[in-house]
């Protein structure tokens, strides 16, 4: 056994010549939220169709839950959770009879399943509406349905595939909430998206893929240090003469970029915190200063330069 | 994917039953049939088609009481203009049973983007793909036992007198026969289920295979046989192995197989399903009805054959959906 809840190694998966998934080597601990980006077509949902044996990789290794799937189907998949990118069910049938199909396909039947059932249904907020036909259900009630059809199992780990897709922000924040509760739980998460500021509230961790290799692994701090070559964005408002302000600015041991935006505000970069040192500078050269913010880097951000550069590399 | 499908892959041992799960899935299917809108029509006009068709059987049969000692199996048999008999209904109505059952087994999963997550669950693809199988067999079986024994009431309430035994087993024969009839069309529409993405497309190509079985195999088994075995010269030992070659290509179809075995169980004075010459019935004694086990014997190939074809078809669903990719 080893520590892993995930495991690649050198994964690769081939469609007659197109080369979905290249030499993947993905490590998710127990317990964390991970976050796989990238644009469509970039190899998400065959890695993860892959992790549950759902589709044979070509060549490399895969360990979930210490075991392989395609050997350990059965044992895996009791275990592991999966929410595909808009997840279906039976329309015809009321919610409760979803869940009781899948209830039983996980050997669980009679009073515990139905009293697991109606748990779960509560847990997720659709214990009123349980009878009603999932047809009538909305976008947003069908995920946390999802949600409920995962818990029934009572899984170790959750894989979501653009969990976050067509929800409008506040049904998406709630969802996203409910990812922070279920980790809290102790249940490791491993989830797909391409709506980054999303993933960025709840991963721990992220790893960025792009045709099928996965190119940047670590915090979004680590990556944004890596690709922007710095972690901090410091944006000050203060009034007075422009000129005198930026150089201030730059006096500011710590930065690695200042910037005047618009009007009255002006940007700094640094690789750590340094609001107090920039406040200082800035009403040291007796400009008056209205605010100060500091923003964490956002992966937007990331992603963007990341491809810009991949693209002028590809130029070269 | 539990199974490897490339040779070169080692061989990996399977975790489990592939069965895990069956039973779930068969008991799934078979509420969804009983209960969706579409098989209740299908029930209507089969049983309104029973009715029919018996009761009318019934008034010609009233007339001729007393003197077959197989009136039972006439009810199956016995027409009256212009309603045709119950048997030539069910060679219309079986199959359309069948394809209605599961000509969107597969591909409505997929479109319903319940797939994944059906197979995410601690299953095996085989689980589900049987599973569905036998949930329309099941409910096919129970439709056409519920019609079996309907006709039986209708028969003793109509002509008052009850079967004898071997009507009873020649007719139990005949409602096993066409269970399997039906599980030909049922493996078909399954098949096609699973190549085509489109429920509506699946449904069309089931329902072309049936009419060109129904419809044109016979011209077309003709047509082949004048150029296989031709009549040159007008010989006797010619025009007797065309007949035979048209007769042997025929009963490449389902249809002609379920035909020839009804003929032969439900009119025990059948004596063969191929061509007699004079000087083969030497001896017989005309319109004597034959006993069970000749009947059967005449028509073991051909019910032992839509066994088969049943089996093949749905091995070839099976095989076809090992393959697929469940990425939708």
């Amino acid at each position: 056994m080893n520590e892993y809840v995930i495991e690649t190694v050198n994964l690769t998966k081939k469609y007659d010549g197109f080369t979905a998934v290249n030499n993947l080597n993905l490590r998710v601990e127990k317990g964390e939220v991970f976050g796989l980006l990238g644009p469509n077509g970039a190899g998400k949902t065959t890695t993860i169709l892959m992790l549950l044996g759902l589709t044979d990789p070509t060549s490399g290794k895969v360990t979930v839950l210490g075991m392989d799937p395609t050997r350990k189907t059965l044992s895996v998949k009791s275990r592991v959770g999966y929410i595909p990118d808009t997840v279906g069910f039976y329309d015809e049938l009321t919610a409760r009879e979803n869940l009781i199909y899948i209830a039983k396909l996980n050997g669980l039947s009679g009073a515990s399943a139905y009293q697991r059932i109606d748990e779960v249904l509560a847990r997720v907020g659709l214990l009123d509406v349980a009878d009603q036909r999932v047809g009538t259900y909305s976008r947003g009630m069908r995920q946390r349905l999802g949600v409920a059809d995962v818990l029934i199992k009572q899984p170790q780990l959750i894989i979501m595939d653009e969990p976050t897709q067509g929800l409008d922000p506040e049904r998406a924040r709630e969802f996203l909430q409910m990812i922070r509760s279920l980790k809290e739980e102790g249940i490791t998460i491993l989830l797909s998206s391409h709506l980054l500021h999303q993933v960025q509230i709840v991963c721990d961790r992220v790893g960025l893929f792009h045709r099928g290799r996965m190119v940047l692994e670590g915090t979004v701090q680590e990556l944004a240090k890596k690709v922007l070559g710095r972690a901090y964005r410091v944006v000050i408002e203060a009034e007075g003469d422009s000129q005198a302000i930026l150089r201030a600015l730059e006096s500011v041991p710590g930065q690695v970029g200042v910037r005047h935006l618009e009007g009255s505000r002006y940007e700094v970069q640094a690789e750590s915190d340094i609001r107090p040192e920039v406040a200082r500078a800035v009403v040291q050269s007796g400009a008056r200063l209205l605010g100060l913010d500091v923003e964490a880097q956002s992966l937007d951000e990331i992603y963007a330069r990341y491809f810009e550069e991949v693209k002028h590399a590809q130029k070269e | 994917m539990p199974k490897r499908s490339k040779p070169s892959s080692p061989v990996v041992e399977r975790e489990g039953s592939p069965w895990t799960g069956l039973w779930a899935v068969v008991t799934k299917e078979m509420a969804d049939h009983m209960t969706s809108a579409r098989m209740r029509i299908l029930e209507i006009l089969i049983v309104l088609t029973a009715a029919g068709s018996v009761y009318a059987a019934m008034q010609v049969l009233r007339e001729t009481v007393g003197q077959d000692p197989f009136l039972f199996l006439k009810l199956f048999t016995t027409s009256r203009d212009p309603l045709p008999a119950f048997i030539g209904f069910l060679v219309f109505l079986v199959p359309l049973i069948s394809i209605a059952l599961t000509f969107d087994s597969i591909n409505a999963e997929f479109s319903r983007r319940t797939m994944s997550r059906v197979l995410a669950q601690p299953i095996y693809r085989d689980a589900l793909l049987m599973g569905k199988f036998l949930g329309a067999f099941f409910t096919l079986a129970l439709v056409l036992t519920a019609i079996w024994l309907l006709i039986f009431g209708l028969g003793i309430v109509g002509l008052g007198l009850p079967p004898n035994t071997e009507e009873v087993a020649r007719s139990l024969l005949f409602l096993v026969t066409t269970i399997f009839y039906g599980g030909i069309w049922l493996a078909v529409a399954m098949v096609f289920s699973i190549v085509f993405r489109q429920p509506a497309t699946a449904a069309l190509a089931s329902i072309a295979v049936w009419l060109f079985f129904t419809v044109f195999w016979g011209i077309l088994a003709s047509l082949f046989a004048q150029i296989i075995s031709p009549v040159q010269i007008g010989t006797l030992t010619e025009i007797v192995r065309q007949t035979e070659t048209q007769l042997a290509l025929s009963r490449l179809s389902p249809n002609t197989l379920y035909a020839e075995t009804m003929l032969a169980l439900l009119q025990p004075t059948v004596r063969s399903t191929g061509l007699l010459l004079p000087f083969q019935l030497e001896g017989a004694v005309m319109g004597s009805p034959l006993p069970l086990r000749q009947s059967v014997l005449i028509i073991w190939p051909q019910f032992t054959g839509l066994i088969a074809i049943t089996i093949l078809l749905f091995a070839l669903s099976y095989v076809l959906f090992q393959r697929q990719e469940i990425r939708a």
